[in-house]
């Protein structure tokens, strides 16, 4: 029961991860594909923001008369990758766009058919 | 538009997980420009996607195996909430109590960002330059020529 | 140009006119006191072109256009990224390591101090450019076409 408490979060973490994954797995449409890419990349940003959490801290920012902070050094790790992802999917959707110019198309399958038919 | 509400509700769950940088730029970032991204993308594409007629398993199944796998691996993780995880032992405890000796600002996440590992940040901020370069490139100059 | 009594866009246009010197203003705020609360240079950037979208939402591509041109953003990109590049070497010729601020000031937390600001001016600087550099690239792809 213990388990089941202290790691709910891993469960979530983990649900969403499996979500964003299918979505990109699953999915035809490029658009869709990188919307499941952001799912995916949310999951991780709670993966590590929940696990630097400290029961009792507060929000690391030093002020007075406050001695337990929740660990800043994942918040960092995630504010870089927070912007860097929004880089990433910024580019993505910009291929999808000339994708979309030179085929006509963002479904996977009937670009792959352009492609093979050449 | 639930891409929207989406990344709101992340925001949401970061503030109240004590991460108040991270949720607002979560917040700016996520609400508003990656919104605006996948609206003018959809405009610039076509708006409806094709109806798919046959459901295909094996995604699922990929899918299901690869969770079970996880969640079988986080039996052995620490505990949510617990302060005394070895995550919070080491370099993150010389980071909060010497950090108003070495560098004096009472952003203890500002700190690590801009002094502790500002190399890092150099690259991050070399990414964002060369994601926009890159967007340039792509959807630039296209003043003269007219795509047919 | 539009009649300026229009009603559909006219409530619009009014409440943006409004909003936008705020928001700008509430950018630097969030850029200057990254250090004593939350914020700093990411956030502060993307406020920042956040204002910027605003206007040419509400007033059109061409008059935003007309005051962030691409040459105007493309160098603001790159001086960020030099400024940054140029502290750390700043701390490499004052004879410390790379992005060392100790020896930037006379005092150590003087250094620290005028290197994480110069530090978060920078990223504030590219991270709004590249920012409006997206947004006017895909917006002005619609126009073209």
């Amino acid at each position: 029961m213990n388990v089941l408490i202290g790691h709910y979060n891993y469960w979530i973490v983990i649900f969403l991860m499996m979500a964003g994954l299918y979505v990109v797995i699953a999915q035809g449409n490029l658009v869709k594909k990188i919307v499941g890419l952001n799912i995916f990349q949310a999951s991780v940003f709670i993966l590590f923001i929940s696990m630097g959490k400290v029961e009792g801290g507060t929000a690391p920012i030093v002020t007075q008369g406050v001695s337990l902070y929740s660990n800043p050094l994942p918040h960092v790790l995630i504010l870089t990758a927070i912007v860097v992802g929004v880089a990433t999917t910024a580019l993505a959707l910009a291929l999808v766009v000339r994708i979309n110019e030179a085929y006509r198309s963002v479904e996977e399958d009937e670009i792959h058919e352009q492609d093979q038919s050449f | 538009m639930l891409f929207g509400i989406y990344s709101f509700l992340t925001a949401s769950l970061f503030v109240t997980l004590d991460a108040v940088d991270v949720a607002f730029t979560e917040a700016a970032v996520g609400a508003g420009i990656s919104t605006f991204l996948m609206l003018s993308t959809l405009a610039l594409t076509v708006p409806r996607e094709k109806v798919r007629r046959k459901r295909n398993v094996i995604p699922l199944l990929v899918v299901t195996t690869i969770g079970a796998t996880l969640v079988y691996g986080t039996f052995d993780m620490p505990y949510f909430n617990d302060p005394s995880a070895p995550l919070h032992s080491h370099v993150a405890r010389h980071y909060i109590e010497a950090s108003a000796d070495e560098v004096g600002v009472p952003n203890l996440v500002t700190a690590v960002l801009a002094s502790y590992r500002s190399y890092d940040t150099l690259g991050e901020v070399t990414v964002i330059f060369t994601a926009g370069i890159g967007v340039l490139a792509l959807l630039g100059y296209r003043k003269r020529r007219g795509k047919s | 140009m539009r009649p300026p009594t229009q009603p559909h866009n006219l409530v619009l246009r009014i409440a943006a006119k409004m909003l936008i010197p705020p928001i700008l203003m509430f950018a630097l705020y969030v850029l200057f006191h990254g250090e004593t609360g939350p914020g700093g240079g990411f956030q502060a950037g993307v406020i920042f072109a956040a204002a910027f979208v605003l206007y040419a939402l509400v007033f059109g591509i061409g008059l935003a256009r007309a005051v962030a041109t691409e040459r105007v953003l493309r160098i603001l990109a790159s001086l960020g990224m030099l400024l940054y590049v140029g502290v750390g070497l700043a701390s490499l010729f004052a004879g410390a390591n790379f992005l060392d601020y100790d020896v930037l000031a006379q005092e150590r937390l003087e250094g620290q101090h005028l290197g994480i600001f110069l530090i978060e001016i920078s990223i504030g600087m590219t991270v709004a450019a590249v920012m409006m550099i997206i947004f006017f690239a895909f917006a002005e792809r619609g126009v073209r076409r």
